[in-house]
């Protein structure tokens, strides 16, 4: 077979059932089979958007996103999503096409040492030199991918390579003496865990995005429920655990609760699962969770003791390790602890002022009207927080956004690609009306795609969080943060025209809707937000709602960074 | 503190550049680092020296150890190891010199390898403080040139 040929053969195989990506020179033979295969391929209007489809996909079903691109700038293009997939673990193969083996550092035309520019961003890449090496490659791509803890795969096929010929077939197994992933907790570990778990008077669960990628939050919800320990997430840890049940404290860190940061600093046991001790979850971290002895269980070794001292690691698979730990852990009761944080939670509520119309609560009643049962991807920014504040997340794979890299341009085209992974789903953009314009070529994609996502853009006129630092640490001073027309005036503050229905912003979205073939309609009273939505999700077309929203609303709680968990900035006042 | 870290790693283009990147993306200075073959072709051994913070060492051997072309990471610090290193070194020599230059040679169980009018080349193996001492000895007389290969080491027992 050729290569092209086998390509195509590897995702037949893998059971890849949708690709993402933009031809060019370099990948025309692999277009060329594509075309004949019958392969479900979406043509997106970059290739950043193509990679960002990918992960949206992979992160939506759980089974591992592909996507390709062209050589030079195709796949500079993709590098963005490929990080971004790296920082939150998201399994996905990469393909590009590379110049002629003979032309390899030559500067060829549309040359780029793709596999050089992403080393440090991917779990591994491979640069195709030998056709008889490219089914093999191409197998070990998808299993590192989609093991251990997952991550981008990229393979950078040249165009000889795709045309030459070998009678090596697709492997069915791999075997490889650098990589093999652990999925078995220690259970002397597990055994201690428990004990421990067993004798701690103020646990907490802090779930991260590990949960999830391991299939792991029946698991979660049992070991909670039986040792009755209230959970709080990450970010990314957002609906491993249902935030309607009594025990779940929402997120935590620098836009978490309150409460589930002020129990996290009081905690006299952390039970880590899944996550990573990043900054903006401990803020000062050697403040964080003082009291506490930690349990860390993760898939990956280098997660462990990397910021903060573990009393007892557990490395492995969460599902597994939970599983596990269920077993060796009797009833609790943890009643005095669990009182306390009610109380907390009654004391200190998520909340939102009044005054225009308050992203806040248009995100509450997209929560009220799809009963929690969206997918709701996010942009970056305020927009990115007040979604995970303000929509109650009880499943998994239900919150997609980028976390670790805070990718703006990422929201669009991952509720693409989740869309197209799950056809049946109502799928919301949740955006900014800054992050919105870095990927807003694939309503194209999605309207000829047939892919009804539903984008919100929160209008306030400004790239908000950025603005809402500068507000607080930098005097007021909005240097270019100011999106809408008139540009900031005078020392502090931002210039709306009187009447928002007028166009003090740019671009008009809803005539950009309706030059990329999407509805759109702009909203600015609350009145309005109930029914604009239940006519977004009654269209079977991509729409976007923009809401022009309160142009200084903050987000709230605050760590500011650096801070310890306890130093929370509640309201501007 | 110094560090000599062993890596076993799969004899492939790239694995160097993949362990040098988790080096310099910290701005870790490699001190020395040699490669060879193991007595498996398709595998290499990587020495490395290394100063650095003991923690973020630490984290560097596990993220090493994650790499998918390497197999095994060893940090030699506080473990009991043997380790040599080879010089070549090209010393200015002349009728007054050469024989106190000869007399180092022969205390520190060196090698002349070459012999000029006014040079002599010297070879020397041993632990990184006898390299050092020989060097150190033979600065005054006005050291040309010279290569090390860098440490290599190996677990005893
Ligand atoms: C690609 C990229 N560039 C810059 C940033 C820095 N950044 C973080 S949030 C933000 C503002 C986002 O503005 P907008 O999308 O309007 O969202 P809002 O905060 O107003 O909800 C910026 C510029 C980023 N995260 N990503």
């Amino acid at each position: 077979m050729k290569g092209a040929e086998i390509l195509i053969e590897s995702f037949r195989k893998e059971k890849v059932d949708v690709v993402f990506g933009y031809p060019g020179g370099s990948v025309l033979d692999i277009f060329d089979i594509i075309y004949k295969s019958g392969l479900r391929f979406i043509l997106t209007r970059h290739e950043q958007g193509a990679a960002h489809a990918a992960d949206g996909y992979a992160r939506a079903t759980g089974k591992t996103g592909v996507c390709i691109a062209t050589s030079g700038p195709g796949a500079t293009n993709l590098v963005t999503g490929i990080a971004t997939a790296y920082m939150d673990s998201v399994p996905m193969v990469a393909i590009t096409g590379q110049v002629p083996t003979r032309m390899i550092g030559n500067d060829a035309f549309q040359e780029a040492d793709i596999t050089g520019i992403t080393r440090p961003i991917t779990k591994h890449n491979y640069l195709v030199k030998d056709i008889d090496e490219l089914p093999r490659i191409l197998k070990e791509a998808f299993y590192i991918a989609s093991t251990g803890r997952p991550g981008p795969v990229l393979v950078d096929i040249p165009k000889d390579i795709q045309n030459a010929s070998t009678d090596n077939k697709y492997p069915d197994s791999v075997e490889m003496r650098g990589y093999k992933p652990n999925y078995e907790g220690h259970i002397q570990q597990i055994k201690k865990a428990a004990e421990m778990i067993m004798a701690a008077q103020r646990p907490v669960i802090y779930a991260g995005g590990g949960v999830i990628i391991s299939n792991g939050s029946e698991e979660l919800a049992k070991l909670a429920g039986k040792a009755g320990i209230p959970v709080t997430t990450t970010l990314l840890g957002l609906g491993s655990f249902p935030s309607t049940d009594d025990l779940s404290l929402g997120m935590l860190g620098m836009h978490g609760t309150k409460y589930a940061n002020l129990a996290v600093q009081d905690t006299d046991l952390l039970i880590a699962v899944g996550a990573r001790f990043d900054d903006r979850v401990t803020g000062k971290v050697s403040e964080f969770a003082p009291h506490a002895k930690v349990i860390h269980i993760d898939i990956d070794p280098t997660s462990i003791r990397k910021n903060v001292n573990v009393d007892i690691p557990v490395v492995g698979d969460v599902k597994k390790v939970l599983a596990e730990l269920i077993k060796n852990i009797k009833k609790c009761d943890t009643q005095p602890w669990l009182n306390k944080i009610g109380r907390w939670k009654k004391e200190y509520p998520l909340s939102y002022g009044k005054g225009g119309l308050k992203p806040q609560f248009v995100i509450e009643k997209i929560y009220e009207l799809t009963k929690g049962d969206a997918i709701i991807t996010t942009e970056v920014g305020q927009n990115q927080m007040w979604a995970a504040q303000f929509y109650k997340y009880t499943r998994p794979r239900t919150f997609i956004s980028s976390g670790g890299l805070g990718t703006m341009g990422y929201g669009l085209p991952a509720a693409m690609g989740a869309q197209a992974g799950c056809p049946g789903k109502l799928v919301f953009d949740i955006a900014g009306d800054g992050s919105i314009q870095m990927n807003i070529q694939e309503l194209t994609t999605c309207v000829l795609n047939k892919l009804p996502v539903k984008i919100i853009i929160l209008n306030n006129g400004c790239l908000g969080m950025v603005r809402q630092w500068q507000e607080l640490f930098y005097g007021g001073r909005y240097s270019s943060t100011i999106l809408n027309a008139k540009g900031p005036d005078g020392e502090k503050g931002i210039t709306f025209c009187e009447e928002n229905r007028c166009h003090p912003y740019l671009p008009d979205f809803i005539k950009l809707a309706g030059a990329f073939g999407a509805e759109g309609v702009r909203i600015s009273k609350d009145s309005e937000v109930v029914p604009a939505l239940k006519k977004a999700i009654e269209s079977d077309k991509t729409y976007i709602i923009e809401c022009i929203v309160d142009p200084e609303e903050n987000v709230f709680p605050m760590v500011p960074a650096g801070a310890s968990l306890n130093e929370m900035i509640e309201s501007m006042a | 503190m110094k560090h000599t870290i062993s890596a076993l790693v799969e004899n492939k283009s790239g694995v160097l550049a993949r362990i040098a990147g988790l080096f310099s993306a910290r701005g870790f200075n490699i001190d020395s680092l040699a490669v060879g073959e193991t007595q498996d072709t398709a595998i290499s051994r990587m020495t490395i020296v290394v100063r650095g913070d003991d923690a973020v060492l630490e984290q560097v051997c596990k993220q090493l150890n994650k790499l998918v072309d390497v197999i095994k990471v060893q940090d030699f610090a506080g473990k009991d190891f043997v380790d040599r290193e080879l010089i070549l070194l090209k010393v200015s020599t002349d009728g007054k010199t050469r024989h106190e230059v000869l007399q180092i040679v022969e205390i520190f169980r060196a090698k002349i390898i070459d012999i000029k009018a006014k040079s002599m080349t010297i070879e020397a193996t041993g632990s990184d403080s006898k390299v050092d001492a020989i060097i150190d000895m033979l600065r005054p007389f006005g050291i040309k040139e010279l290569a090390r290969t860098g440490k290599i080491a190996i677990a005893r027992g």
